[in-house]
């Protein structure tokens, strides 16, 4: 048994509109995946269909080696995590703790073992006579955590657990859930749309859009080797700079055909190298500016346009040759509108994608 | 003295400075309006239960010679005593108190069998969806607009055939049936609004179709019970066409009744026996009012707003 979950051909239509289309999915024990993607692209309803609150279409779905493609949710070995935290209001927190284990009829002192636990691990003894409204976001989304917990099942399932909350408490309760998979060392399928969240949290990150999975792949390498332009669009902030142009018949050179080429030579091709139109993306991290331009493999001159400080850093909005590019530097670094300034970067980090199928070449 | 104390000094001095909460004007337009509104209309349905009280309060001759708004100059019980146990109607002289007994007989049963069929209805009908559900639930909606006259000739039949014409299970089966449309869409509505995730939570719980109806639905959904509760109260207590189609003389509910003796033609016509009757049939919904009436608006008002 190799995987923990197993999704095979996974189709789910509602009536006339299919939100989900020949997904497969394999998660492996104790991994940590985030589903990560736009609003509406189905990463709910995946984790729906998963947990069996809706009924699929078509497809298999095993859970640790079972098929629980019709099972109940409740039989599936599962808990989930809502986003509105979904506290049963009338019930005291330990009442809500207990629920599911009254109902699958578990023995009286095995439940105080599980509670004691789970309280103690999530920190929530004090509030356990307490009912959902008397607690804060951050309490109720604890107790929240805590009913999957005393569950005491193999997979937990988060649907963007954390987005209630404010941005303190999210980094708090972040760091937490990473502890949290490092002690109990379950499976864990994570919903979100913040894209530090996935990163941090992650041992691998879905990329999902319009009902597909783009990309399935550790934090590092979907950062680094998106393999697709809207991969490489979505995950990053501020986004990649990306330029529509030309690679030369030796695919050597990049030319947007408006007064800016260089050279790309050290960019590692995923397949043989091609020439032909390309989008090619540069992260405003990768930039280097001013004196520590110098000694990059591609050096250009940049004029500012526009400069957003931030503190810790500055953001500079700058055109190159007509092309219109973004990058970081050094919050101490002084710089102006109308400055001119050496940049430069290694082709190395760049990446490169097929105009037309946009995939990553 | 200081530049700034000067000024505090200057402001504290002059008292229209605006500073605080806006002063209210009571006699403003809008304040007539309302208030003068809200008299007319208390006066209007107030005035006939007052004279309805004197009246029931005063002696057959006092109400003879007298002003009907004057207060009564003798308080006399008598005609409640004879309202309740001695009134007659063209059949039998024991009073009200017969119609009373059938009325609870009937509103009891009909009240719990309606309201929760209505409430399972409409669970049903927000939580667990099915192919059509939306169609049924049209066509329920649609009950409501049906006037009872249709009904009544084949809903005689009908409880003949099922051998329940003129027993009061008929007409509670009666009560309930013509509740469903508009308790259905008070119940659907307020279990919609409840939010999604927790029946999600529930099923992920282990907590079937009974359980989550039981453990979560009804515990979160006091105040629309207690509305529903509220009409059906003074829907059934008020009835007077069903009682009188559905049942034999010896169920009749207690407006037929009150019907019966206020109508009968027998001697004088005891104008204060009449009142204390028709005050005494009104009793029940007016108690039900006064103690849930802030649990009615409450529960309308939640309805209202999670649309
Ligand atoms: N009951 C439904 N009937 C029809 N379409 C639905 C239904 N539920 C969801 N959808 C559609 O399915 C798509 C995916 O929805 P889903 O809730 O999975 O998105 P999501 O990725 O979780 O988005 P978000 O980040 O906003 O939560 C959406 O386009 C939505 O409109
Ligand atoms: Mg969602």
């Amino acid at each position: 048994m190799t995987h923990s979950i197993e999704i095979k051909e996974l189709k789910l239509s509602f009536g006339a509109v299919t939100v989900l289309e020949d997904l497969n999915l394999q998660v492996g024990q104790g991994e940590f995946l985030v589903l990560l993607g736009s609003s509406g692209c189905g990463k709910s309803t995946l984790l729906n269909c998963i947990a069996g609150l809706l009924d699929i279409t078509d497809g298999e779905i095993h859970i640790q080696g079972r098929n629980v493609t019709w099972e109940e949710p409740s039989q599936r070995g599962i808990g989930m995590v809502f986003q509105s935290y979904a506290l049963y209001p009338q019930m005291t927190v330990e009442g809500n703790l207990t629920f599911g284990l009254k109902n699958a009829r578990v023995p009286k002192d095995e439940i105080a073992k599980r509670i004691a636990r789970a309280a103690e691990v999530l920190q929530i003894e004090p509030l356990l006579k307490r009912k959902p409204g008397a607690l804060s976001g951050g309490q109720r989304q604890r107790v929240a955590i805590g009913r999957a917990l005393v569950r005491d099942v193999d997979v937990f399932l988060f649907d963007e657990p954390l987005s209630n909350l404010d941005a303190k408490l999210r980094a708090d309760l972040r760091v937490e859930i990473k502890r949290l998979h490092q002690t109990l060392k379950n499976t864990m399928i994570y919903v979100t749309h913040d894209q530090v969240e996935a990163m941090t949290l992650a041992d691998r990150i879905a990329i999902m859009k319009g009902g597909q999975i783009m990309q399935l792949a550790p934090p590092s390498e979907i950062y680094n080797r998106p393999v697709n332009k809207y991969v490489a669009g979505f995950i990053g902030s501020p986004a990649m700079n990306f330029m529509e142009g030309q690679l030369d018949s030796t695919a050597q050179r990049f030319d947007t055909g408006r007064g800016l080429d260089f050279s790309v030579q050290g960019y590692e091709f995923a397949s043989a190298p091609t020439s032909g139109p390309v989008w090619l993306g540069l992260r405003p991290e990768h930039i280097q500016s001013g004196r520590w331009a110098e000694g990059q493999p591609v050096q250009l001159e940049a004029l500012v346009d526009m400069v957003e400080p931030m503190g810790s850093d500055t953001q500079v909005w700058a055109k190159v040759n007509g092309q219109d590019l973004r990058f970081r530097m050094d919050g101490q670094e002084a710089v102006a509108i109308g400055d001119r300034m050496p940049i430069g970067f290694d082709p190395a980090r760049l990446s490169l994608f097929d105009k037309t199928t946009e995939k990553r070449l | 003295m200081s530049a700034t104390e000067i000024t505090t000094a200057t402001r504290n001095a002059s008292a229209v400075a605006p500073r605080g909460a806006k002063p209210k004007n009571p006699f403003a337009p809008r304040n007539i309006m309302l208030y003068g509104t809200l008299i007319i209309f208390s006066i209007y349905y107030l005035l006939p239960l007052y004279v309805m009280l004197v009246t029931s309060l005063k002696g057959m001759a006092e109400i003879r010679v007298g002003n009907v708004f004057s207060p009564p100059v003798e308080i006399t019980f008598q005609p409640w005593v004879k309202a309740w146990s001695e009134a007659c109607t063209g059949i039998n002289c024991d009073g009200l108190s017969r119609g009373f007994w059938n009325s609870v007989r009937i509103l009891i049963p009909s009240l719990i069998l309606s309201v929760s069929v209505a409430a399972l209805t409409g669970y049903v009908l927000a939580c667990w969806r099915f192919k059509g559900s939306e169609i049924f639930f049209g066509i329920l909606l649609l009950g409501a607009f049906i006037p009872y006259q249709v009904l009544l000739y084949p809903l005689v039949i009908i409880l003949r055939e099922l051998g329940l014409f003129g027993s009061l299970w008929g007409l509670v089966l009666v009560h309930t049936v013509f509740a469903m449309p508009i308790n259905v869409l008070l119940f659907r509505n307020y279990f919609v609004a409840l939010p999604e995730e927790l029946f999600k939570a529930a099923r992920v719980d282990g907590a079937g179709f009974w359980g989550i109806f039981f453990r979560i639905v009804v515990p979160m959904s006091l105040p629309i019970f207690v509305v529903s509760g509220i009409i059906q109260v003074t829907g059934i207590w008020n009835d007077f066409l069903f009682g009188v189609v559905y049942t034999r003389p010896e169920n009749y509910p207690m407006t037929v009744q009150l019907n019966n003796i206020v109508n009968s033609v027998q001697g004088v016509k005891e104008y204060n026996v009449n009142m204390a009757a028709t005050l005494l049939t009104g009793l029940v919904p007016l108690v039900v009012y006064f103690f849930s009436g802030r649990l009615f608006v409450r529960g309308i008002a939640a309805g209202a707003v999670k649309g």
